[in-house]
């Protein structure tokens, strides 16, 4: 938000009248410079020794000597330790397991760091909850180093001790001990016992104390539902590796649904084994992660969802739900039919913003005994109470509230209402404001307290009841800054640490006399299985006193949803894979991953649907230089109107709704390359997602950074392999895993037997290959960055990549279908006759390039596929790129001329260009350009400069690590050990790394498997990436 | 790959060594005068007031005594000049007492004796060894060595300097030795060459040949005739063209490669003296070479580990070498080294604490790959056993740390081709060597066979 504060620069800038600043404001300078009485001054010329000879002379002498000094090394100073930590040797990397708890993102993780400096984040294996990190917590390191973090406690904007800070607020909440006036802490979602004790403690000692959770998004409504059924305010937990039919109302669990971390589960039910898998219908309104990896998609607003619901309710017990029929009753006999027949194999989820919604999806879980279904031990990452904000800030608007002290949270940004957030702030004696970043909120408070980042930081966390994760510094504070549980500490005059705290908490009641090491070390502890077991049945206790008396809430609940009707334009609001919450706006990795869906980087905006688009008159456009463009609208909702929102013509999306990011629009304490996108929470009225909107075209364009403009397979069904159950379980793999055929002699002949070349025997020592099943890929993008973070891929901003020059070294291909499913693209493709007429190539294949109005969807990974015959390597005229005995395409950096030769000749189009030097240049503002950001990354890996091809080199950093930790301790290596960074991240188990010449390794059984195809096998490129046959569960019971 | 970065270095090496043997042939028995040097011993120039024996004392102080004591000096430990007498005076305690606290000083300690408390407290708290098996003669004979006043300086050896300057007089000699029988033979072959130029000119004479001396006379001048001679000048020019480019091929391919850098170091250094005269292991300060890429710079607590306690240099028993003192390379030199030290890690030598204050030292790094290239010490430390002077070479003598190898692509290559890989006793490459040998016929498999060759091993 602009200011608009007017800055002077001088004294006599307050009286009007002055000359000199009136000559400032026209001018730069007040006097004029004197160039021309020197060059008039011929006599003075003259008379100089120095003339046009010399002065060349000079030049060339400088130039000479400057050439010449330049064949001289550089002096390098080594800089050893005055003493050396014990734990660190140069080179060799540390491994510190930690938690992510940031009130969005939960998430045990093990950080990599060297000489002292965290550079990754990897999962925690270890952990059984919340092991597996997502693309944000991917990411997060580098928010470590992000240059525009505070540096120390501010007042007022100004710099100040933090002795200065401690004192204001004890001497504050000292006054006001006894007085009528509160202090609260309104904070982000811990899911901390130690923070949870330290706040009670604090409540205890002084008794105005109060504690208000906020969820920038959230989940209110599900915690209501949860705690009116079963009297605690947390989330159900669920366990989709046990779910055969998983019906999904706008449930985006693939993503950020209640906290998500469900990914893994749910994709270890989607491969198929023993000719089952489970089956995945879900309902919704915008094109989701989730919804694209449905079998069976629905595009249905939320209100329709709503019917639905309840009507599916009402199918499931028997009774008659909203009495009329209605366009939707098919859908609802359809799905009742399946989850009949699953019964307890069967489990429904919502995402719907509404308590009643959120009721009945409990309600109905419960009468099938869904086996995914866990109440009893719930999760705690979310805790965000509406009733409580809204209370608090109508209290601090009446002049209520001594001191309100923030931490983790930026309500100026993200609440609706942040005006009157503001108008309370004013009337509020005292407010902190505990964050990394300067940002909105920053603005209005007094107090800034600089925080920790997590890596930086102690604590713990309990995402779900028994499972706990703890929290370690892998770094000291790169700056003066302080965690808020430390400073509470400091306030409530206590000597001891944080740590000491934690363990203390844990002692006590947590760790039940296991050791604390030991749960440090793991970074996550489970308690005994006792204990949960004895709540559990406390839990089941209450539920059935409870249950009487929540038929009858349930009953209103399913009525007033069976009477849900829209008022227009209905509009959900979502979190994006890439931003979240939008707390990390200003890391460079995240803002320029590219949206799943969309594969739009740098950006928010609109999603529409086709026939809305057309009616309102907007739409998508790709131009000339590679780029796409769309139209802008301006959304309003009860009044409240954003102006010049850009479109996304989105297919899947239901008729009659759009969609829109939130965790963009930022512009307080952000470099202006980060500012993009529009600020979506000042729509996000009386925190329901769900909203009704008027949409308005108004003029200009905006001009969009998408990676991935052709949108369709165009019924290249060997790109992506499909298949449906059915045929899977019944037919031959030469059937739904056809092996393209080659002309041979005029024979036909599978294309895998024809070779140009001589085959280099690879039996020998280690052959790595990639395996990656579509079918457990969620799309989820947590590969791209790790990927980025292990290679030290520059980030090239949002003007480079509009031309097609990211650098991403792997991407996550999106697909759509043309017609309702793939199969029917590569029929339609088959049967296309001749150039004219009906079935004419040259209007079918304009056809197919459009995606059908609730297509399939397809995620396909794609990085170099180290070909052992790779068509890159015949081409490069200086041989900078050549293949390893271990399979690795080999890409020499210092060898390349930037020919891009070998980028023609990929056919998978993975090989990316340096265009510019990405570090250490004014132009690229981004962390390679700062020494802070530059200590994330990898010294194993080069920084490439300006001019060379770079490109995967399936982590032969990593790779060879492995094979010298095993040659130096005179061993042999295990499955498992070699690992490339995306292998290593997917926690999906989608992708797959190893030796394919050790027989018993993991990738040799699925190399063996026939669902294995490597991509366009007909070129003969023989890959060491292959792939696994995507198939659908389309079965319809 | 030519050799050409080597051609400079060896036409050095070359002269270089012809001097250098020339030299030493004549002037080896003009050294051998050099050979003697004083004796040193330990003068007793005041009877002790103990009855010990003072060179017993020395013998067993050194082995037990000296790496927490010295005489003079405060240590880990309080200087011992004079202890006996200094105690009797100060503090009444007698020879039994100093016999007790040497054999059992915990004990002592424990049992609460008032003096060993405050000295155990003064000094930190870090116990004494206790030495039950001193005799109370060894003793004794220990308190009689700290006893004695200490030796006076011996002067420095002026036979040896003069030894020297007669050696370099001597080179001299040789020298122009050298020069006049280089001298006698050019004169013996052009008087040689006119004798038999004379006597075919009479043959020819004698056979009635005609030399026609005036015609040569008439003769254009051979720089015309050549300009006149246009394959001649193209071809000269083609040569001389070619020859520039080879010897600007052969300048631009030792850009960068910085064989025999030797930097000033912020501290004089010398691995000559730690690994040479001491035989201090590599691995023993350079220990991440085992286990890392980088083969590391000790950090200074590590250096502290024997300087704690060595906070002189003494150097040889007979003193700095006269190419030493040439260098300036006295014991003050290095002594002063030492400081240098002291002062960066923070050591206050007076009170034998850590202050605090330290300074990391700036070192000047000697060996610099290019970023682009990966090179991994503990492949070649640990896993192959390359002797660290393969690359580096003889450390040992060095007195200034230089770069010994060119460190150029080709030198690591020629490496990997022509060095076995050590697959005894290593699990890993069972299997790996057995089937590979058998692939190329080969009994021992170089590190070129196993794949050391492929680009991507090193550079990604």
């Amino acid at each position: 938000m602009a200011s608009n504060k007017k800055y002077w620069k001088s004294e006599a800038e307050l009286n009007p009248n002055d000359s000199i600043v009136e000559a400032l404001r026209q001018n730069e300078f007040v006097e004029q410079i004197p160039a021309d009485d020197f060059l008039g001054d011929k006599q003075n010329l003259s008379s100089t020794s120095t003339n046009r000879r010399d002065f060349l002379k000079y030049i060339g002498f400088s130039t000479a000597a400057a050439s010449l000094a330049a064949c001289e090394g550089p002096v390098i100073k080594s800089i050893p330790y005055v003493v050396q930590p014990e734990n660190i040797v140069p080179g060799v990397a540390n491994y510190y397991a930690t938690t992510i708890a940031n009130g969005f993102d939960f998430a045990s993780v093990l950080i990599k760091t060297r000489e002292g400096r965290p550079i990754k984040v990897e999962n925690n294996t270890l952990a059984k909850v919340g092991g597996g990190a997502n693309a944000r917590v991917q990411a997060s390191v580098l928010s470590l180093y992000d240059s525009t973090r505070l540096q120390g406690p501010m007042a007022n904007g100004e710099p100040i001790e933090w002795d200065a800070l401690n004192a204001a607020v004890t001497a504050k909440m000292n006054s006001l001990k006894g007085s009528s006036k509160k202090v609260v802490l309104l904070t982000q979602t811990y899911a901390s016992p130690s923070t949870d004790r330290l706040i009670m403690d604090l409540m205890t000692a002084n008794e105005n104390v109060e504690h208000v959770s906020y969820d920038a998004i959230s989940e209110d409504a599900a915690l209501t539902a949860f705690e009116q059924a079963y009297g605690e305010r947390a989330l159900a937990d669920y366990d989709f590796e046990k779910a055969d039919l998983i019906i999904s109302f706008s449930a985006d669990f693939l993503a950020d649904w209640q906290g998500g971390g469900y990914s893994s589960g749910y994709s270890k039910g989607r491969v198929p084994k023993n000719g089952k898998m489970s089956r995945h219908v879900q309902l919704e309104a915008n094109m989701s992660l989730t919804g694209a990896n449905a079998d069976k998609r629905f595009p249905l607003t939320p209100t329709a969802q709503k019917v639905v619901l309840a009507k599916l309710y009402g199918k499931l017990n028997g009774t008659s739900v909203g009495g009329n029929t209605s366009e939707y009753d098919a859908i609802v006999d359809q799905i009742a039919a399946e989850v009949k027949k699953a019964g307890s194999n069967a489990v429904v989820l919502t995402g719907l913003d509404d308590v009643n919604a959120q009721s009945v999806v409990l309600a109905i879980n419960k009468m099938l005994a869904s086996k995914a279904f866990d109440p009893s031990a719930p999760r705690y990452i979310r805790k965000g109470s509406v009733k409580q904000l809204e209370s608090l800030i109508s209290d601090m608007k009446s002049g209520r509230v001594g001191a309100l002290i923030m931490d983790g949270v930026n309500p100026m940004y993200s609440l609706p209402n942040a005006a009157d957030f503001k108008e309370g702030l004013e009337k509020t004696d005292l407010s902190v404001l505990f964050t990394t970043n300067w940002n909105e909120t920053a603005e209005a408070v007094q107090y800034t307290a600089a925080s920790n980042h997590y890596l930086e930081s102690w604590g713990d966390a309990q995402f779900k009841k028994g499972h706990y994760s703890l929290m370690q510094p892998t770094i000291k504070e790169l700056f003066d800054t302080k965690q808020f549980q430390s400073a509470i500490l400091t306030w409530m005059g206590i000597e001891s640490s944080y740590y000491d705290y934690i363990k203390d908490t844990w002692s006590a009641n947590i760790l039940n006399g296991s050791s604390w090491n030991q749960a440090l070390q793991d970074g996550v502890f489970v308690a005994q299985a006792t204990a949960i077991d004895i709540e559990g049945e406390l839990v089941a206790v209450e539920e059935e006193t409870e249950m009487e008396t929540s038929a009858v809430p349930i009953a209103s609940a399913v009525r007033s949803l069976a009477n849900a009707t829209s008022g227009g334009m209905e509009l959900t609001l979502y979190s994006k894979v890439g931003m979240g919450d939008g707390q990390q706006a200003s890391n460079p990795w995240l803002q320029e991953f590219p949206d799943p869906i969309t594969r739009v980087s740098w950006d928010n905006y609109v999603t529409i649907s086709k026939a809305d688009a057309e009616s309102l008159g907007v739409k998508n456009v790709n131009v000339a230089n590679g780029g796409m463009d769309g139209d802008y609208v301006s959304l309003t909702v009860n009044g409240v109107t954003i102006q010049n929102v850009p479109v996304v013509v989105q297919p899947g999306q239901a008729k009659g709704s759009v969609g829109l990011s939130f965790g963009y629009g930022k512009t307080v304490g952000m470099k202006e390359e980060m500012q993009t996108g529009v600020n979506a929470f000042k729509l996000y009225q009386g925190f329901n997602a769900n909203q009704v909107v008027t949409l308005e075209k108004t003029g200009g364009n905006h001009e969009f950074a998408c990676v991935q403009l052709h949108k369709t397979l165009m019924g290249r069904g060997d790109i992506i392999k499909e298949t449906t159950l059915e045929i899977f379980n019944t037919k031959d793999h030469a059937e739904w895993n056809h092996v393209p055929q080659v002309s041979l002699n005029h024979q036909e002949v599978p294309a895998t037997s024809v070779d140009l070349w001589e085959s280099f025997d690879r039996s020998i020592g280690h052959h790595f290959n990639l395996s990656i099943d579509l079918n457990a890929c969620t799309g989820c993008g947590a590969c791209v960055i790790a990927c980025h973070a292990e290679n030290n891929v520059p980030v090239v901003g949002k003007k480079e990549v509009r031309v097609s020059r990211d650098m991403h070294w792997l991407r996550v291909d999106r697909y759509y279908s043309s017609e309702d499913t793939f199969e029917e693209d590569n029929t339609k493709k088959e049967e296309l006759d001749g150039l004219w007429g009906d079935n004419g190539s040259l209007g079918g294949f304009g056809e197919m390039e459009d995606p059908s109005d609730n297509p399939q969807v397809a995620f396909q990974p794609v990085m170099c596929q180290h070909c052992n015959h790779a068509p890159c390597e015949t081409v490069c005229p200086v041989a900078a790129t050549s293949h390893g005995r271990q399979g690795q395409n080999q890409m020499v950096y210092n060898r390349c001329v930037g020919t891009r030769y070998c980028a023609n000749n990929c056919p998978y189009k993975v090989r990316r260009f340096n265009w510019f030097l990405y570090n250490n240049n004014d132009e690229f503002d981004f962390h390679m350009n700062n020494d802070l950001g530059k200590m994330v990354l990898n010294p194993d890996v080069n920084v490439r400069s300006r001019g060379v091809i770079e490109k995967c080199s399936m982590c032969i950093q990593k790779t060879q690590k492995t094979i010298l930790d095993a040659k130096r301790e005179g061993r042999t290596i295990k499955d498992g050990e070699f690992q490339t960074a995306c292998s290593a991240a997917c926690d999906n188990g989608a992708m797959v790394f190893g030796d394919i010449n050790d027989e018993n390794s993991k990738v040799a059984e699925l190399k063996e498997s026939n669902r294995m195809y490597h991509l366009l096998e007909h070129v003969g490129t023989k890959p060491n990436v292959f792939y696994h046959v995507k198939v659908r569960n389309t079965n319809e019971a | 790959m030519k050799k050409v970065p080597y051609r400079n270095q060896f036409s050095k090496v070359f002269v270089f060594s012809l001097v250098v043997s020339l030299l030493f042939s004549v002037s080896l028995s003009a050294q051998d005068a050099a050979a003697e040097s004083a004796d040193v011993s330990v003068e007793s120039a005041e009877a002790a007031p103990t009855d010990g024996d003072p060179a017993a004392g020395k013998a067993l102080f050194n082995q037990n005594c000296a790496a927490c004591h010295a005489l003079n000096r405060k240590m880990t430990g309080p200087a011992l000049a004079n202890v006996e007498s200094r105690l009797a005076e100060e503090e009444g305690l007698d020879r039994e007492w100093l016999y007790a606290w040497i054999k059992n000083s915990p004990g002592m300690i424990k049992s609460g004796d008032a003096y060993a408390v405050r000295i155990y407290n003064e000094y930190n708290q870090a116990a004494m060894t206790a030495f039950p098996t001193l005799t109370n003669e060894d003793i004794d004979n220990i308190l009689a060595y700290t006893a004695a006043p200490p030796p006076a300086p011996t002067a420095p050896a002026a036979g040896e300097a003069a030894a020297v300057t007669a050696g370099a007089a001597s080179g001299g000699i040789s020298n122009e030795m050298i020069l006049g029988a280089l001298a006698l033979v050019f004169a013996l072959l052009v008087v040689m060459l006119f004798l038999v130029n004379n006597t075919l000119r009479r043959i020819a004479e004698a056979n009635g040949i005609s030399i026609e001396k005036e015609r040569a006379e008439k003769r254009v001048p051979i720089w015309k005739a050549f300009a006149q001679n246009q394959f001649l000048v193209l071809v000269t020019v083609i040569f001389l063209l070619l020859g520039s480019a080879y010897f600007a091929y052969g300048w631009m391919m030792q850009i960068g490669v910085d064989q025999g850098y030797a930097p000033i170091q912020p501290i004089h250094y010398s691995h000559k003296i730690h690994a040479g005269d001491n035989k201090i292991e590599c691995k023993y300060c350079h220990s991440s070479a085992r286990v890392s890429k980088h083969s590391g710079i000790p950090s200074l607590n590590v250096c502290m580990n024997c300087h704690k306690s060595i906070y002189e240099y003494k150097g040889n028993p007979e003193g700095p070498s006269a190419e030493d003192l040439a260098n300036g390379y006295t014991n003050e030199f290095y002594t002063k080294e030492i400081k240098k030290l002291y002062k960066a890690v923070g050591w206050d030598e007076e009170n034998q604490k850590y202050t605090g204050e330290s300074q990391p030292v700036e070192w000047v790094r000697i060996h610099n790959l290019p970023d682009f290239a990966y090179f991994n010490h503990s492949q070649h430390v640990s896993v192959a056993g390359v002797e660290c002077q393969t690359c580096h070479g003889p450390v040992e003598e060095m007195e200034i740390m230089y770069q010994y190898s060119p460190l150029t692509m080709g030198w690591c290559i020629n490496c990997h081709r022509e060095t076995n890989v050590k697959v005894e006793g290593n699990e890993y490459y069972e299997k790996i060597h057995a089937e590979l040998s058998k692939k190329y016929g080969v009994e021992n498999l170089t590190a070129a066979q196993m794949g050391g060759l492929e680009c991507g091993k090193c550079h990604y």
